[in-house]
């Protein structure tokens, strides 16, 4: 397994009004084509800030460094203009909270074909034409009379399914879910998993998947990288972390999911 | 959507009713009594009772709110004067139809709205969308804080400095004539180029800071992170995704704004002397004019109503969440 995406010491800095804090430190992995990667951990603790640190989409003042590489390239440094052709073309973001990652003021099809002709250019026509089948492939019915629908009025599966065509429409060689299933009930988040890996497995796309959801990552990742307050904790394959964490916080991570086999006072 | 206007129409119908009975009530039957103010100092209590006979006093209060109803859609007769539709009466001071002094005024307070209100949406949009995109940059700052100083200014002391600063002064504008654009652009333009100005500062500078704020406020929704994520251009996601979301909730202010003001700037309209709506309003309350100042409530309540159903429709194209609720 080539490693297609890899991360190095990054570290994401924010100027404070009492100095500059770490938020996320000296953060190491490796994403592999067809591979995917569970970044876990609870609130606050650097996730999400080092998926938005590798697209350079941190907020104003946030400084960086270490090493981002995508397929050999540095991305850390690059410029604005230089990160844009690799935000959605090259890598795709999906957020938690689909009806207000979606602006209500446009159709789904025009966010979606807005960003494909972005990339790939063509008429207005044919970007058209790839929402639609970007819609149809996540599984949105009559997708030619949805593809001009707005976000309102679709169910909250369903925009997070159009989220996910979005963020395919380009075919990115990675994508950064984040905590993708965390505002959806159970039963859609299991539907919006089977789609993403079903999905994964046809494209070969790589897929970073952050959550606080150890169950989520257990059956969606092959390696695990467990965070906490910003530091990279334990880092491994998912049959080790799971099997026989070696870190306390691991530990009491695995300890805290409620098991159906647990006595529970009443 | 045919309903939805259809139910909005009707409800302007209405409230332009109700408008309509209070400031009759208001106007006619709680000030002075009009036959005596009209009769003047020579009168006699036959001439009273015959200008009462003549304005329909004398009758119940319902008929006389119905009269002047049917006046304003079909016309109606003063002893043997006949007052063609839309007959608001005439004016007790000069009687003049009140008809044709609104008419002749209405496109001076429109001139002075228009114009104001393309140099505030202007000077106000640009200067806080700069804020904000500047946002707690020296520019911003005092940006800002100017806004907040414009907005305290009362528009009559600024009109008074303008004029004795670039009239008396420095003697680089007329003082406002009534000068028609087809007569004279340029004595035209440099009349109401004062007017505009005063007018519309105070409303710049409040949607400067309401623009800035929206602005800001748009920067930090998840959609406009996701159109970062996405790769769009700079100006595609400003125009998009941060202008379009952060300007539609400043069409609902503006178009209240504006409406208010086509109904008469009264202090401004004064101060220079142009003969509006608000300066005829201005006139007719210091004379107790009662049909004049009848018809320029009505005159504003009707701008400000049709402002109202303007807005809300327009709103329902702007905002496509609005727009489902309302079929």
């Amino acid at each position: 397994m080539s490693d297609l995406f890899v991360v190095e010491d990054l570290t994401v800095t924010f100027p404070t009004s009492r100095g500059p804090v770490d938020v996320v430190k000296n953060v190491s992995f490796t994403v592999g084509r067809d591979d995917t990667l569970g970044i876990v951990g609870e609130s606050g603790s650097g996730k999400s800030m080092t998926a938005l640190a590798v697209l350079g989409l941190l907020p104003r003042g946030a400084r960086t460094s270490g090493s981002v590489k995508l397929d050999g390239i540095e991305l850390l440094g690059k410029s604005e203009r230089d990160l844009r052709s690799v935000r959605g073309n090259a890598i795709s973001m999906v957020f938690q909270d689909p009806l207000s990652s979606l602006n209500p003021y446009y159709t789904v099809g025009l966010q979606i074909s807005e960003m494909y002709q972005t990339h790939r250019g063509g008429s207005r026509r044919s970007a058209r034409q790839v929402a639609i089948d970007a819609l149809d492939r996540v599984g949105i019915p009559d997708p030619a009379r949805r593809v001009d629908h707005y976000p309102h009025q679709f169910s909250g599966g369903q925009r997070q399914r159009v989220m996910i065509a979005m963020a395919l429409c380009c075919s990115p060689s990675l994508l950064i879910a984040d905590e993708p299933t965390t505002a959806l009930d159970v039963t859609v988040q299991a539907q919006i998993l089977e789609l993403l890996a079903e999905l994964q497995s046809t494209t070969g796309t790589g897929m970073i998947f952050i959550t606080h959801d150890l169950a989520v990552i257990s059956s969606i990742a092959q390696r695990v990288l467990v965070m906490r307050s910003g530091d990279p904790v334990e880092y491994g394959t998912a049959e080790q972390v799971f099997s026989a964490p070696r870190h306390e916080y691991t530990r009491m991570l695995l300890d805290a999911v409620p098991r159906i086999d647990d006595e529970v006072a009443l | 959507m045919t309903r939805y206007v259809l139910g909005r129409l009707g409800s302007v119908v209405l409230i332009l009713l109700a408008v309509c009975l209070f400031t009759y009530l208001i106007f006619f039957k709680l000030s002075p009594d009009p036959a005596v103010m009209i009769c003047g100092k020579t009168c006699t209590p036959d001439r009273i009772d015959s200008i009462r006979n003549v304005l329909g006093l004398n009758q119940p209060l319902l008929s006389q709110f119905w009269e002047f109803l049917r006046g304003i859609f079909v016309g109606r007769q003063y002893g043997s004067v006949h007052c063609p539709a839309p007959c608001l009466g005439y004016s007790f001071q000069t009687n003049e139809s009140v008809w044709s002094m609104i008419t002749a005024r209405l496109p001076v307070s429109v001139t002075v709205a228009v114009g104001a209100a393309v140099l505030w949406l202007l000077a106000g949009v640009i200067g806080g969308l700069v804020s904000a995109i500047k946002q707690g940059t020296w520019w911003d700052r005092s940006a800002m804080a100017l806004a907040l100083g414009g907005v305290s200014v009362p528009n009559y002391v600024l009109a008074l400095v303008l004029q004795y600063v670039l009239v008396v002064k420095l003697q680089v504008l007329p003082f406002p004539a009534a000068v028609s654009f087809v007569d004279n652009p340029v004595v035209w333009f440099e009349s109401y180029l004062m007017p505009w100005v005063v007018l519309a500062v105070g409303y710049a500078c409040l949607y400067a800071r309401l623009t800035r704020s929206n602005v800001i406020d748009t920067l930090s929704e998840n959609y406009y992170r996701t159109a970062r994520a996405k790769g769009l251009s700079g100006s595609l996601i400003m125009r998009r995704h941060a202008l379009r979301p952060a300007l539609t909730p400043i069409t609902t202010i503006f178009g209240m704004d504006f409406a208010g003001l086509l109904g008469g700037a009264l202090i401004t309209e004064t101060v220079f002397g142009l003969n509006g709506i608000g300066k005829l309003a201005a006139d007719s309350i210091a004379k107790n004019d009662q049909p004049v100042i009848m018809a320029v409530t009505l005159l504003a309540a009707f701008f400000v109503v049709i402002g109202n159903v303007v807005v809300d429709l327009l709103y329902t194209a702007l905002d496509p969440r609005v727009r489902v609720v309302s079929t």
